[in-house]
Formats: structure tokens, C-alpha cells, sequence
């Protein structure tokens, strides 16, 4: 059966090639390295660009959508282009969301976070990084090890122990934790990179009189700007999209993030599509605008944590 | 006693810098302490408790296991919802990223822009995705149904069909499968070129060096891709929560949203601690599993002088 196969192919080869005029062989029509690896370059590009266009059409149908009116949206065929563009929307999505309200929880949250994040994580990781202390290496195994814990695990606990000190509906149980260490990523991404500072500079600032607070706050904090900048953007967005924190702690509405404000529209408006799109785009141009001026870092961060992203 | 202690023999500087080692890991170890260690032995304790955080808890062994194992049918259903969903979702993701990254790879014009493009939807998560992927797959008027019907077909009810909803999902993840193509992508470039070159005098063509080369040096990335996406699986919450509130007739009750239902829905704390830890359980199991399996398919470069 196998032999009958092969037979056949080396046939099909001989008849191919007989059929075939000698134009192969002839110098001016092989076609050349140069351009075959021209062709199998278009062939790369056309097919990005078709994965492009189906990645890019849920975000077009977005926008287009929020621009629309609600008989528009209905049409069919579709109306590619909102004409004429109803800005209105916007406008609307704002006041009926209470969107500024919103907006200044997520920032103050995202902000009082941030900072305990970037400072707890920073100093902790020197002190791995670059401090000598006995058992301090089975601490870091600790702490990478509590990057594989499931959250839930400590989730009920952690919300009884809240509700005992009475912190349940006000930002606290979301702000308080992010001073204790900034998350075990952060930890280890900035340990990874101060170890990256040769120990000269330390030596050199301890001669001048720097204790070792002196040394993180004065060399090592300036000289991680990169990594502190992709530990920020990467908790930004984090916190930015947090909706389970929100909606286990945060219970009336005038304390209210935008993601949990957001769900709360969707589930009341599901009739104005146009006006929840204009507000889940409202909500995603500040990490969209980050995106696009800090890609480096964002793309740097991804590919040290491996995780996040 | 005292003498066996490791901070005897240290110089003073030596006793000194250990005491700011201490002091700078300070936050995280105390964080560790009150917000890991503590509620995790707390978590198992209330695991064998039945309690509504409004009276006292009652103890009551292993109930909650035997519950959950011989009388909860949307214990053992969530699970499969969410294993179905993972052994679609997982494996796709892997190839399509994987593919996608090997194509970025080429030395193409403008790669840094496709690559914002591809990455570009993994920036967005959350609730206004899932608002935004709901309407997408809206029966009548969402863009999904719509172009089906400008090709002629006619498509599924998607989020309110028990057949169609988990499908609806793993399309959605594939919309983000940007995070882990950057991660391919720097493993590629991670691989050295000379290996290529010395397969190209060789006679290997292309699709030789992908199998003997790339995919043989990509299988760290690849495994730890996989431990990752079988974790992040089952912390699916947000989507679920607020596309389908675990509908229609439970078809994507995805553990984590299970487990929310009965912490803080149904108010039982003692099951849903239970839940947390069987979580905890699957979780370890699977990575143990991934990587014992891995030293069959994983290479790593240290292996080479063994072999």
C-alpha cells in the first residue's frame, strides 16, 4: 500500500516534469533568493494584517457604535461610519454615569495605591537585593512561592478581618494592603533589577557617608527609573481595571469605582448601547493614551514578569 | 542555647546590616504575615465551619467537603465549566499566540506597530471589555451576528444559548492573546542565531528549523505559558460576573464565580473557604502534574551535556 503510494508520487513528478517546458532550468526565469524571500515576507505581512483587521474591528465597532444613535444601531446592513457622529453621547454617558464622581474614586484609589506599591515593593526588594541577613534567602523563596496562592484562598478572612475593624464601605481595605510589600511581582521584578546596579556605586556612596537608607533613596531609587516606571504603569492598569475589590468592599454608591459603576450602567441601561460604549471608552482612553506613550516599558514589564500581561 | 544562634561570630557590621535586611523586608513580611499566612489558616479553619459572619460560626468537620463532593452537583458542574473552557481555551491560545509571535519575528517592515496592534486589547481588561464583548455577541445587532448574516448564515444566540456561551468565551480570550505573544516573542529572540546558522549550511529549510529548532528551544516559554494560563483559568471572574452572571442554566458558572456566589451571595463563608482551598488543592495538583509531564517535552539548555 505505502510502495503503491510512492510509486504513484515519483510518477505524478515525472509526468509534471515532462509536462513542464524546460523554463526552470533556463537562468533568466529561476527566480531568486531575493525574491523569494520578498514573497514569503508579503505572505508574512498580509497575514498580520488580516489578524490585524479582526483584532481591530471589535474596537472600530466600538467607537462607531458610541457615536450612533440608537435606530442606527439597529440597521441592517450596518452603518460603518456613524453619520452624522453624535458627540451628544459623550455628554450623556458623563452625567447619567456620574462619570467625574467615579473617575475621582478610581484616581484616588489608583494613586494612594500606587504610591504604597512603588515605595513598600522598592524596599523590600533592596533589602533582598542587597542586604546580607541569615534565612533571608529562604524569605525570597517565600515570596516567590506566594505568587502561585490563588487569592481566594485568603479572600473571605482577609473581608471578615476587614469588616471587624469596621473598614468594610470606605477605601481603606483597598488602600491599607498595598503598603505591606506591593505584591510579590513587584518584589522580584525590582530585585532582578537592582542586582543589575554593579556594587561599586553602593561602596562608592557608603565612602561618602551614606547609610543604607541613603544608598536606596539615593542611588538605587534614580538609577531603576525604567523598572520603577513599569512596576507603576503595570499596578495602574491593575488597579484601574479592578472590579472584585471594588464589589466586595465598596458598597454605597457615591464610593463607587468606575469598573463597579460601569457594571451597575450596564445592568440598568442595556437599552442605550450607544451610551454604555462611549462610557467603557471613556474608561479605557486613560490606560489606552498610557499604552501608547510608555509601550516600551509596558512591553519590557511583560516580558520580565511574564505574567502580567 | 544562645550560642547556636546564627547572629553569634558576626562582626558588628555583619549584625547591623542583617537587622536592616529585617528592616527593610519589613512591610512585606508583616503584609505576610496578616494578609497570607493568617487568613490561609484561618480560610482552612473556616473551611470546616458553617458560617453567615452574622452569628458565630459553627463547627461542623468535614461537612462542607462531603458537600461538595457527594451532594453539590454545581460543585463538580463549575468545574467542568471551567475545564472545558480551559482545554479550548489554553491550547488555541498557545497556538494562535505562539503563531503570531513566530510571524513577528520575521524581519518584516513596521513590527512595532503590529506589535502594539496585537498587543493593544491586552491593555484593555475588565468590566469594559466584557461590556464591550457582550454586544459583540448580541444576537440581533451585535457585529458578530451581523457579519455572519452579510455571509448568509445565521448565528447562534451566543451568550443565551447553554451550547453556545462557553464558545462565546474562548473567542473572547482569543481577542487578548497578545500578553503571552510579547512573552514568545522575547523567547524567540532569545534563541541564538548561530544555531540557525549552522542548520542553514546544513540544507535545513524553514519549516526543519522550526520543528528541530525553535520549537525544541521554546518549550520553557511554552510551559510556563501553560502553568500561568491553567492558574489564570481558574481566577475567571469579572467576564462571567458581568456577561452572563454564571447563565443561562449555569453553562458558564466558572468556579470563581461559584465560589464568589457563596461567599458573598448566599453569605456561607465556612463552604465558600472550603471552595478557596479545594481551589487551592486543583491548583497545586495541575502545576505538579505540568511539570512532571515537562521533563518529556521540556528542553532546557543545561540538559545538553547530559545527552
Amino acid at each position: 500500500m505505502a510502495k503503491d503510494t510512492t510509486i504513484k508520487a515519483a510518477e505524478i513528478t515525472t509526468t509534471a516534469e515532462r509536462a513542464l517546458p524546460r523554463l526552470v532550468a533556463r537562468p533568466g526565469w529561476r527566480i531568486g533568493k531575493k525574491a523569494r524571500e520578498n514573497i514569503g515576507k508579503g505572505i508574512v505581512i498580509f497575514i498580520l494584517a488580516m489578524g490585524a483587521i479582526v483584532i481591530m474591528i471589535p474596537l472600530y465597532w466600538q467607537i462607531s457604535t458610541s457615536l450612533k444613535s440608537i435606530p442606527d444601531i439597529l440597521k441592517y446592513p450596518p452603518k460603518w461610519i456613524p453619520y452624522p457622529p453624535l458627540w451628544k453621547n459623550y455628554m450623556d454617558a458623563v452625567t447619567q454615569l456620574r462619570f467625574l464622581l467615579y473617575l475621582k474614586n478610581t484616581l484616588l484609589i489608583t494613586l494612594l495605591t500606587l504610591i504604597g506599591v512603588v515605595l513598600s515593593s522598592s524596599l523590600v526588594a533592596y533589602g533582598f537585593a542587597r542586604l546580607r541577613a541569615p534565612g533571608l534567602n529562604l524569605l525570597f523563596l517565600v515570596v516567590l512561592s506566594t505568587m502561585m496562592l490563588p487569592y481566594q484562598v485568603t479572600l473571605i478572612p482577609t473581608y471578615i478581618l476587614f469588616g471587624k475593624l469596621g473598614w468594610v464601605n470606605t477605601f481603606k481595605p483597598l488602600i491599607v494592603p498595598a503598603f505591606f510589600g506591593g505584591g510579590a511581582f513587584n518584589i522580584f521584578l525590582l530585585r532582578q533589577f537592582f542586582m543589575t546596579i554593579p556594587l561599586e556605586y553602593d561602596d562608592a556612596a557608603r565612602i561618602d557617608g551614606c547609610d543604607f537608607f541613603g544608598i536606596y533613596w539615593r542611588i538605587l531609587l534614580p538609577l531603576s527609573a525604567p523598572a520603577l516606571a513599569t512596576v507603576a504603569i503595570f499596578h495602574i492598569m491593575w488597579s484601574w481595571n479592578d472590579f472584585m475589590g471594588p464589589l466586595i468592599y465598596l458598597h454605597s454608591m457615591d464610593k463607587w469605582t468606575l469598573s463597579l459603576a460601569l457594571q451597575q450602567f450596564n445592568a440598568m441601561y442595556a437599552r442605550k448601547p450607544n451610551l454604555l460604549m462611549a462610557s467603557s471608552l471613556l474608561m479605557t482612553i486613560p490606560l489606552i493614551l498610557m499604552f501608547f506613550f510608555a509601550q516600551r516599558l509596558f512591553i519590557q514589564g511583560v516580558v520580565i514578569t511574564g505574567v502580567k500581561g | 542555647m544562645i550560642s547556636r544562634s546564627p547572629f553569634m561570630g558576626m562582626s558588628r557590621a555583619r549584625r547591623r546590616e542583617a537587622l536592616f535586611a529585617y528592616l527593610f523586608i519589613s512591610p512585606w513580611l508583616l503584609g505576610f504575615i496578616i494578609w497570607e499566612v493568617g487568613p490561609m489558616i484561618a480560610s482552612l479553619v473556616l473551611s470546616l465551619t458553617k458560617y453567615n459572619i452574622t452569628s458565630p460560626p459553627i463547627f461542623v468537620g468535614l461537612a462542607n467537603y462531603k458537600r461538595a463532593f457527594t451532594e453539590d452537583p454545581l460543585f463538580w458542574h463549575s468545574l467542568k465549566v471551567t475545564a472545558t473552557y480551559a482545554a479550548f481555551a489554553i491550547p488555541l491560545g498557545l497556538i494562535l499566540g505562539f503563531t503570531v509571535a513566530l510571524l513577528l519575528n520575521f524581519d518584516i517592515p513596521g513590527v512595532s506597530i503590529w506589535r502594539t496592534v496585537y498587543y493593544l486589547p491586552s491593555v484593555i481588561s475588565g468590566v469594559a471589555v466584557a461590556i464591550l464583548w457582550q454586544f459583540i455577541f448580541q444576537p440581533q445587532f451585535g457585529i458578530l451576528n451581523t457579519l455572519l448574516k452579510m455571509m448568509g448564515l445565521k448565528g447562534p444566540e451566543w451568550l443565551y444559548s447553554t451550547t453556545w456561551v462557553l464558545p462565546a468565551f474562548i473567542i473572547m480570550s482569543l481577542w487578548g492573546i497578545g500578553g503571552g505573544m510579547v512573552i514568545y516573542l522575547a523567547g524567540l529572540q532569545g534563541i541564538p542565531t548561530a544555531l540557525y546558522e549552522s542548520a542553514q549550511i546544513d540544507g535545513a529549510n524553514w519549516w526543519q528549523q522550526l520543528w528541530k529548532i525553535t520549537l525544541p528551544m521554546m518549550t520553557p516559554t511554552i510551559f510556563f505559558n501553560l502553568v500561568m494560563g491553567l492558574i489564570g483559568t481558574f481566577q475567571i471572574f469579572t467576564s462571567a460576573y458581568v456577561m452572563t452572571q454564571g447563565g443561562p442554566m449555569y453553562a458558564s458558572l466558572f468556579y470563581n464565580l461559584y465560589l464568589y456566589n457563596n461567599a458573598f451571595v448566599f453569605f456561607e463563608m465556612g463552604y465558600a473557604s472550603m471552595l478557596a482551598w479545594a481551589l487551592l488543592a486543583i491548583i497545586l495538583i495541575l502545576t505538579l502534574l505540568t511539570i512532571k509531564s515537562s521533563a518529556a517535552w521540556v528542553y532546557y539548555e543545561g540538559e545538553l551535556r547530559r545527552r
